[in-house]
């Protein structure tokens, strides 16, 4: 089922980006782009190959983990109302986002009620996609992003491309003459002399926010995981700053998508073997937080959780293309990803990069705002064999690109699909292929140089415009076996 | 209509493929529990993976527990050390050069931030990861104290030390606010090169405390 167009939530795509092959042709011509891509994806994939190869049951790690997210799927609504009871009954509160607006709404609305006007937030997906920040900042709210490649994204003024690594595009130095130019504006500057060691930087960084969190009063987060039967969240990270916004604050709020749900506590045996290992390439993330609820003494005294639809409810509608919200946003696949390799996350549009945003971004948009993305890919499948869950991301791609088809069907067929219509016609009747080969074959002497078109004739002109194409043989296989075969007396 | 019963009547309509009497608590068929993994040595285990990143770990025995924290701290020479209630005395150095800083009452951040490392207990440990995991129980306190001061030595028995996460996960109640720390902070996030030392402490150091031998259980 299609979603119509003019209630779609604004975040999952970047408004005003263009479309894929366009951005991508601007990505592909930047060299310095390629070769922080070039050098990033490779050390991640290498890191990434020892981690799993080091677990003799990694595919039935894989089988589980893709088990429990696609059945507890298929109960969504149990499993959501439990969480429910069990964070409420653990002193939290929860509230359930429609879309990206009312999400956006709910949080301004508690940073609100809390006097404050800043927010620190840990990084998360979830607040990307509905473009949180940029709601509280037109509220008067401050949020600052405290995970390093946030900062760096959010001191440059650009866009994630990256699920883990969102300034993957970015080399070190870029950052150090980031740091230098922009910190002094948002807080703490950067340390006088400072070089382009990623230590160094890592330090300035630290630096930085110390301060910010320990005056925070309000934290935002997303969550990884929550269990339904405890009601535990669970945010997995690396540099502490996410235990800093989880523990110092006085007020936490976590946006999560329905999607993360797990019926049990006992479910994260798998993914907590899973994410990591698939993600940094580690046996284990440097920190990961669980909290059930508030904590006498301990973190934060109010806690509330914001459930957020925006277009999952309409991804699940799909029997096919649902199983893209099993993702735990580990981003393996796009590490393995040759088109994401060459074009970066920017090309997306979205905040959902790679072949996991080529087919989340169009489900939770709604397939006529993102209509190229399930192009974006050469269905190599190397996705499908990296992901922890066993998205058959090839497989949504396809059907994806039968509903882009589909949705842009009008009265009038599609070059296309009169083209196909010929094809058909043609390959149908022996004699109107002896023909149409005939002809090609002519037109190909005349045309080819080297064996090789360069150039089609026609509307043909835009299929030849990023690839060469063989010449026709100058003799047909059905000639040369007529020529040769031909029995006696014929 | 809320946006609760919204969702929710969103979601009854996307699910209607889903047979009627297929359960939301039964298994799937496909999830079978991971395998337990049993590590000859879990101990070494646990001590080589907690050191490749680049944790310092200590390896000592019940007697002499608290000469070699004594020593992991003269590394250090703190004069505030947070140790918070229900640290096992008989651990605490004989020799104190520090000030015991016990967060009772509880120390506002800027204290705890001020102050120059912490010396805790942890629930249990994992072997397999390299992993420790905090409960805020006795000996560990609440989770900002082993997070603002920049040094964290956390001391934990050998029969603490679990195989794996699964089993770590059976042994861990979700009541408690839980941290599962693998070694010092870091970040990967500058072309993706691994740096120790971010926001959580820069320095760990693990003390692991094995039973004395027989003998010297009997003739203490």
């Amino acid at each position: 089922m299609t979603r119509t167009a003019k209630n779609e939530p604004p975040g999952v795509v970047w408004l005003g980006t263009p479309h894929f092959p366009v951005a991508a042709r601007t990505a592909v011509g930047d060299p310095q782009l390629r070769e922080n891509l070039r050098r990033a994806t490779t050390t991640i994939r290498s890191r990434r190959l020892a981690a799993v190869g080091e677990l003799d049951d990694w595919e039935d790690l894989r089988t589980a983990g893709a088990a429990v997210k696609r059945a507890a799927l298929r109960h969504l609504d149990t499993h959501l109302l439990r969480l429910e009871e069990s964070v409420e009954r653990a002193g939290g509160t929860v509230h359930w986002a429609a879309d990206a607006a009312e999400a956006n709404r709910i949080v301004t609305e508690l940073v609100r009620a809390t006097g404050e006007r800043e927010v620190v937030k840990v990084k998360s997906m979830a607040t990307q996609e509905i473009g949180l920040n940029e709601a509280l900042s037109a509220a008067g709210i401050t949020a600052y992003e405290t995970d390093l490649a946030e900062l760096i994204v959010q001191l440059a003024d650009d866009r994630p491309s990256h699920i883990l690594v969102p300034a993957i595009h970015k080399n070190r130095t870029e950052i150090r003459e980031l740091f230098t130019t922009t910190m002094g504006q948002w807080g703490r500057p950067a340390p006088e002399n400072l070089t382009a060691d990623p230590a160094a930087l890592a330090e300035a960084a630290r630096l930085h926010l110390r301060e910010r969190f320990l005056r925070a009063r309000v934290a935002v987060s997303g969550a990884n995981f929550a269990c339904a039967d405890t009601g535990t969240v669970v945010v997995v990270e690396s540099e502490g700053n996410g235990r800093m916004c989880l523990t110092l604050p006085e007020t936490l709020i976590t946006v999560m998508g329905i999607e993360k749900v797990l019926p049990t506590f006992a479910d994260l045996d798998v993914f907590l073997q899973l994410l990591p290992r698939s993600a940094t390439g580690e046996r284990m993330n440097p920190y990961t937080s669980m909290w059930t609820g508030t904590h006498d003494g301990d973190g934060p005294r109010d806690f509330h959780l914001v459930l957020l639809d925006n277009g999952r409810t309409a991804t699940l509608r799909d029997t096919v293309g649902r199983q893209a919200l099993a993702c735990i946003r580990c981003s393996a696949c796009l590490n393995v990803c040759p088109v994401y390799e060459r074009t970066g996350g920017h090309a997306y549009g979205s905040p959902y990069p790679g072949p996991i945003g080529a087919v989340l971004t169009p489900q939770l948009a709604g397939i006529e705002h993102a209509p190229s993305l399930p192009f974006a890919s050469t269905l190599c499948g190397a996705c499908y064999d990296a992901c922890p869950v066993k998205i058959d991301i090839p497989e949504v791609l396809l059907h994806l690109r039968a509903r882009a088809v589909e949705s842009k069907r009008g009265p009038l067929p599609s070059p296309e699909a009169l083209v196909m219509k010929a094809a058909a016609t043609t390959l149908a009747s022996p004699r109107a292929l002896a023909w149409a080969q005939r002809a090609a074959a002519l037109g190909g002497r005349v045309l080819a140089r080297r064996g090789v078109l360069r150039r089609l004739p026609g509307p043909l002109a835009r299929w030849s415009a990023s690839r060469d194409t063989a010449a026709p043989p100058r003799e047909t296989f059905r000639a040369w076996w007529r020529r040769t075969h031909r029995r006696p007396g014929q | 209509m809320s946006s609760r019963q919204e969702i929710l009547t969103r979601i009854a309509g996307a699910l209607r493929d889903v047979p009627e009497d297929e359960g939301a608590e039964a298994a799937p068929a496909d999830r079978r529990s991971p395998v337990v993994r049993h590590p000859p040595d879990p101990v070494a285990l646990f001590a080589e993976r907690a050191a490749e990143y680049r944790a310092a770990v200590t390896r000592t025995t019940e007697s002499e527990a608290s000469a070699a924290i004594g020593a992991a701290l003269a590394a250090r020479s703190p004069a505030r050390l947070v140790v918070p209630h229900g640290f096992p005395e008989a651990w605490l150095p004989a020799r104190r050069t520090w000030q015991r800083l016990e967060d009772d009452p509880p120390l506002r951040p800027a204290q705890l931030d001020a102050a120059d490392g912490a010396l805790t207990t942890c629930a249990l440990a994992v072997a397999e990861t390299g992993t420790l995991v905090l409960d805020a129980g006795p000996g560990q306190g609440r989770r900002a104290l082993t997070l603002l001061p920049d040094f964290h030595l956390c001391v934990l028995r050998s029969a603490q030390i679990a195989p794996d996460v699964p089993t770590a996960l059976r042994g861990l109640d979700p009541c408690c606010p839980l941290t599962f720390v693998s070694g010092p902070s870091a970040t990967s996030d500058i072309e993706l090169e691994r740096v120790e030392g971010v926001h959580g402490p820069r320095v760990l150091h693990i003390v692991i405390v094995e039973p004395d031998s027989r003998g010297a259980d009997t003739h203490p």
